[in-house]
């Protein structure tokens, strides 16, 4: 039974393969996590779809075929590696599209698109490397530049060139006018950005990324409580302050981009409660009636610090300045 | 089973791949010849007590150490020794081996007869004299674990028979065909070190171990049979220590210094066979599989057989090899050469075909955290990439990148396919090798 060892030896040698352990890997990939991602905002992108029309699926289609046309030529120019396969930029294009109202014109939603990839992005190394996020920058950008027709809002069911009306915050800003019901407010009949007023849709989106394990819970928790009981201490109506404006968006799918969030659970619990209080002191105290985006973007700058504050304890590990025993 | 409500230790949801546990073990027939490593334990290798044209029989003393942590090597087989040479192993590394010449007698060494014990140090002897070692995988002299320092405060035994790695199966078939030897495994260790408590660990993807294993012990009460969720790496030695006994062996530390012995159980049924009979570690039960074996088995074969035997064994490659594994395939060593012999701690060998081998390229870090949550000490193995690329010592030591047991998960986990433990592994050799520098 025995074989000749060095016959086969010389068979075999060559062809056998040496990497370092583990010799097997889970399937998911970052393509994996950006395309459910993707199918998470699907109910969003229905509500918009039903509420301001099929303009907001153009375009949706629009800003995420610009993103990706945007990074493919950067890394064509620059001649780095593509990376448009991860699909990453089609997650910002759809978040940027939903962060506009459906009125604004498509070529300023492209200039937006290009801000958030070229500048904020790639510039900046690329997918994981970026400090700020890029959809919310953008939107900063073009509210910024454009205010105007960045705050230009329609009423739901009604025609693109239709008057303007009023969202429910800044209704509370100015104290003028009649709020929607709590109902409308939840299933998103209401002035807005296209893609943020369902409140529903968005919950339900999340709470899918959450069970897939795309996204940990601690962000949306956080953010959405934190709103709550900042618009509590502040004298705001706490149920509007977290069904209205982009909190739901913002703190499922802005606040938990993964480049620009704390990796820790105890960064991303600290990173949530910032976004709130500043949410709700801009939208209390200052002149901008929503406060979403800047808040995320001002914690952005505050990541690197909450995470190298907040590194894990490993299991068993011991600390020199420590002499008491610890647990796990 | 209070403790089990506690948190438990995360990891990767690998999968199982069990396909050889319902396949007895069989004995390889003897090959022509055997090379028997010298370097079959953690520590320093043994020197050969042989030379070129001795002849040797079963259970004859071949290789042995002055060092602490060492254990004697028997020859596996009677014969000729043919040469004492060198050989390069998958790490770069020579080693010393004795190759023999068998003479298919199995002629059996004179003298050997179940050891004479009656207290702890003749046990601590006579298993230092049986060249055991720790079967699991890592290959620690089994007679230090058995000498603890503080041998008064030992209490604790946790047999582990998680068997965590996918594919392996030889645990399992060493709890189903040899329940005898570990209980008297079981019973010799309690007795002469004096233990008072006994976990089994068992993962709950081997229902039928664990309902073997909970039959036979039902009436000793110090003997409990604990269930483990299934979730990669229930089986090392830190994890099971936290999820049988919710004791937390900590940085620096060994399991006897919380109380604990921890045996994986092929090795606690050795000692019961042992003690039995007084034949050396000279043959070990390996699981053979993969999709280029062409009858995946559980094979008995002397130590030093080498794997173009066993795979010949078992009906020879279906497909070309393309990665040959030692060991599972989270944490298994991959070898270039199927004339590598089996060593005492092996428990597998896993053979894949280029359509199994996995190939990807590192992408970006997409800072997702899943490296972090997958590990069971919950270490930051990105963080820790980025340090060690910066050379940031001090960051190194702050992340404690010491504690890696290299198991596995992040690499596994990672969506941009980085090689996440293998740089943990290198950062650990950065940060001895910049503290030894001081």
């Amino acid at each position: 039974m025995a074989t000749n060892v060095t016959e086969n030896q010389a068979a075999v040698a060559e062809k056998l393969m040496i990497t370092p352990s583990p010799h097997v890997k889970d399937s998911i990939d970052t393509k994996q996590i950006m395309l459910t991602v993707v199918a998470a905002l699907i109910p969003a992108m229905l509500a918009a779809i039903y509420y301001f029309g099929f303009r907001t699926l153009i375009m949706t289609a629009v800003s995420a075929a610009a993103c990706v046309v945007f990074e493919y030529l950067f890394n064509m120019v620059t001649k780095r590696e593509q990376s448009i396969g991860d699909c990453s930029a089609i997650v910002t294009g759809v978040i940027l599209a939903f962060n506009v109202p459906v009125t604004l014109p498509i070529w300023m939603l492209i200039f937006g698109d290009f801000i958030a990839i070229v500048v904020v992005k790639c510039l900046f190394g690329g997918i994981g490397c970026n400090f700020a996020n890029p959809a919310a920058t953008a939107r900063i950008f073009l509210l910024v530049s454009f205010a105007g027709q960045m705050t230009h809002w329609i009423a739901p069911h009604s025609a693109i060139d239709s008057v303007a009306t009023a969202t429910p915050l800044s209704i509370i800003a100015s104290g003028e006018g009649t709020l929607p019901s709590v109902m409308d407010m939840l299933l998103g009949n209401r002035g807005g950005s296209m893609g943020e007023t369902c409140a529903l849709a968005l919950i339900i989106g999340g709470v899918f990324l959450i069970w897939k394990g795309i996204i940990y819970w601690q962000i949306p928790v956080s953010v959405i409580a934190s709103v709550f009981v900042f618009a509590l201490l502040f004298g705001e109506n706490p149920v509007y302050a977290i069904l209205s404006g982009g909190v739901m968006i913002g703190a499922f799918f802005m606040a938990t981009d993964y480049s620009t969030s704390p990796v820790t659970g105890k960064g991303k619990i600290v990173f949530g409660i910032g976004i709130g209080f500043i949410t709700m002191v801009i939208r209390t105290f200052c002149n901008y009636p929503e406060g979403m985006s800047f808040a995320i973007l001002l914690m952005n700058i505050l990541t690197p610090h909450i995470d190298s504050l907040t590194i894990n304890k490993p299991f068993g590990a011991v600390f020199e300045n420590k002499s008491k025993k610890e647990g796990a | 089973m209070s403790f089990l409500q506690q948190k438990t230790l995360s990891g990767a949801r690998v999968k199982h791949f069990k396909n050889t546990e319902n396949c007895a073990s069989v004995e390889i027939p003897l090959p022509k010849e055997v090379c028997i490593s010298m370097s079959q334990h953690m520590g320093p290798p043994c020197k050969p007590t042989v030379a070129k044209g001795d002849s040797v029989k079963v259970g004859t003393l071949i290789g042995d150490s002055d060092a602490f942590l060492s254990a004697p090597i028997h020859s596996s087989v009677s014969g000729t020794v043919k040469d004492v040479t060198e050989l390069v192993t998958s790490n770069g590394a020579r080693t010393q081996v004795v190759i023999i010449e068998t003479d298919g007698e199995q002629a059996v060494e004179e003298g050997i007869q179940p050891p004479v014990v009656s207290n702890h140090p003749e046990f601590v002897k006579a298993i230092r004299a049986s060249g055991l070692v720790g079967l699991g995988g890592a290959g620690f002299p089994t007679h230090i674990k058995m000498n603890p320092k503080n041998l008064s405060e030992v209490d604790t035994l946790v047999v582990n028979a998680a068997e965590c790695e996918p594919y392996i199966t030889s645990d399992y078939r060493t709890i189903v065909e040899r329940s005898q030897d570990i209980l008297d495994g079981i019973e010799a260790i309690k007795k002469y070190v004096g233990i008072s408590q006994v976990k089994i660990a068992v993962e709950n993807n081997k229902p039928q171990a664990i309902e073997l294993l909970r039959r036979l012990t039902a009436e000793d009460p110090s003997i409990e049979v604990c269930s483990l969720r299934s979730i990669y790496p229930k089986g090392a030695e830190k994890v099971t220590t936290y999820e049988t006994t919710g004791r937390v062996i900590q940085e620096g530390m060994l399991p006897s210094d919380v109380g604990v012995i921890v045996e994986n159980v092929t090795t606690t049924a050795f000692i019961g066979q042992y003690m039995r009979t007084g034949m050396p570690l000279v043959s070990k039960c390996l699981t053979v599989d993969g999709d280029a074996i062409a009858e995946p088995k559980n094979v008995i074969v002397p130590v030093g057989t080498h794997y173009a035997d066993l795979v010949a064994f078992c009906g020879g490659y279906k497909k070309p090899p393309k990665k040959m594994l030692m060991g599972g395939p989270m944490m298994g060593i991959a070898v270039f050469d199927d004339a590598y012999p089996v060593l005492k701690n092996n428990n597998a060998l896993l053979v894949f075909s280029a359509e199994k081998v996995y190939v990807s390229e590192e992408h970006a870090c997409i800072r997702c955290g899943r490296c972090m949550s997958a590990c069971p000490y919950q270490l930051m193995p990105r963080q820790i990439e980025v340090a060690a690329k910066n050379n940031d010592i001090e960051k190194l030591k702050k992340l404690k990148v010491m504690l890696c047991m290299e198991c596995g998960c992040c690499s596994y986990v990672c969506p941009a396919k980085r090689n996440l433990t293998f740089s943990n592994k290198l950062a650990k050799q950065q940060l001895r090798a910049a503290t030894a520098k001081k």
